[in-house]
């Protein structure tokens, strides 16, 4: 059998292709031999050309986090051939919502402490120097939900006038042909 | 669906829009871009096979599923929607650090508060002790 250019044995995609595994392929960096059910997984849901094609695309440096992170979506997608990666991010988004609407309430109460609770009219005790209330504390993250974070040095700013839709939200697409989703463009 | 009115993916593979066509219901022609991120990443066979094996009534929110990965991927090539999830990821963590913050400072509050509190009933208790001494010394 003819060796990677690793010289061992061929990569996981070129025993998967059953194919030479040339000096030089593409594939064999990410796919090793040891783990076939990571290119079988995303054999099965990208196809080998468009995963050559995306690779092709991207700098050599780039290449590593692109398969791994296409591997991730596609055992996500073989895992839930429904909703795929796209069920986690739901599932994120709800608790994202729950704890934007937690830390707004301890931020209503740490504003009640500051500016009610401490009772302003108390003689100061010799020693202890009286409280000053806080200002009131602005909201201390914004949780952007764009997909897009300028300067994150993850990805892009997104076009979407609706950020994360969920295609399952009040309107259920079903065979509607508008796409799913609220408003959005997809 | 006849050729004049053929569905956005036989538009775009040039073929013949079949009555049948099961890319039609979920890739109509007045939104051509949908199939074309979908095609582009993941090809029209495999959407077609994926989608062939699921029940009808799911089919609608698997292709939009598919379409938002597409896109997401057509946006940032190297970690498409993984790149949302590490988002999603951190903004959690950011979240639950901010929440911990803050009910510390709560309870700092709180504790000045009962300790002052409790420095006024002392006070409060002298004044009254002071008060009654004196008016049985009058007395």
């Amino acid at each position: 059998m003819a060796s990677s250019s690793s010289y061992n044995s061929p990569c996981a995609a070129c025993k998967f292709l059953r194919r030479k595994c040339m000096p030089g392929c593409i594939f064999a960096p990410y796919f090793p031999p040891e783990e076939p059910q990571k290119f079988a997984n995303v054999h099965k849901i990208f196809g080998a050309s468009n995963v050559t094609k995306l690779l092709n695309e991207l700098l050599p440096h780039q290449r590593e986090d692109a398969v791994n992170s296409l591997a991730y979506e596609a055992e996500a997608r073989v895992r839930d051939p429904v909703y795929g990666c796209v069920g986690a991010i739901s599932f994120l988004q709800r608790q994202v919502q729950r704890l934007q609407k937690e830390l707004d309430a301890a931020n209503a109460d740490l504003i009640r402490f500051a500016c009610n609770e401490i009772p302003t009219a108390l003689p100061a005790p010799p020693g202890v120097s009286s409280i000053q209330p806080m200002a009131p504390r602005q909201r201390p993250v914004e949780f952007s939900r764009r997909m897009g974070n300028e300067g994150d040095a993850f990805y892009q700013p997104s076009a979407y006038s609706h950020p994360y839709i969920l295609p399952w939200s009040d309107n259920p697409s079903g065979d509607t042909n508008d796409g799913g989703g609220e408003g959005n463009n997809m | 669906m006849s050729n004049s009115t053929r569905c956005a993916a036989c538009k775009s593979l040039r073929r013949r829009c079949p009555q049948d066509c099961i890319l039609a219901p979920y890739f109509p022609s007045n939104n051509p871009q949908r199939f074309l991120w979908v095609h582009k990443i993941f090809g029209a066979s495999n959407i077609t096979k994926m989608l062939q094996q699921l029940p009808v009534e799911l089919r609608g929110q698997a292709a939009d599923c598919m379409v938002m990965e597409a896109y997401s991927r057509v946006q940032n090539p190297v970690y498409g929607s993984v790149g949302i999830i590490h988002q999603l990821q951190q903004e959690i963590i950011e979240a639950q650090k901010e929440i911990i913050k803050i009910q510390g400072e709560i309870a700092f509050y709180s504790a000045q508060f009962q300790h002052q509190h409790l420095q006024q009933s002392q006070i409060n208790a002298e004044q009254q002790h002071q008060d009654s001494f004196f008016s049985d010394f009058k007395s």
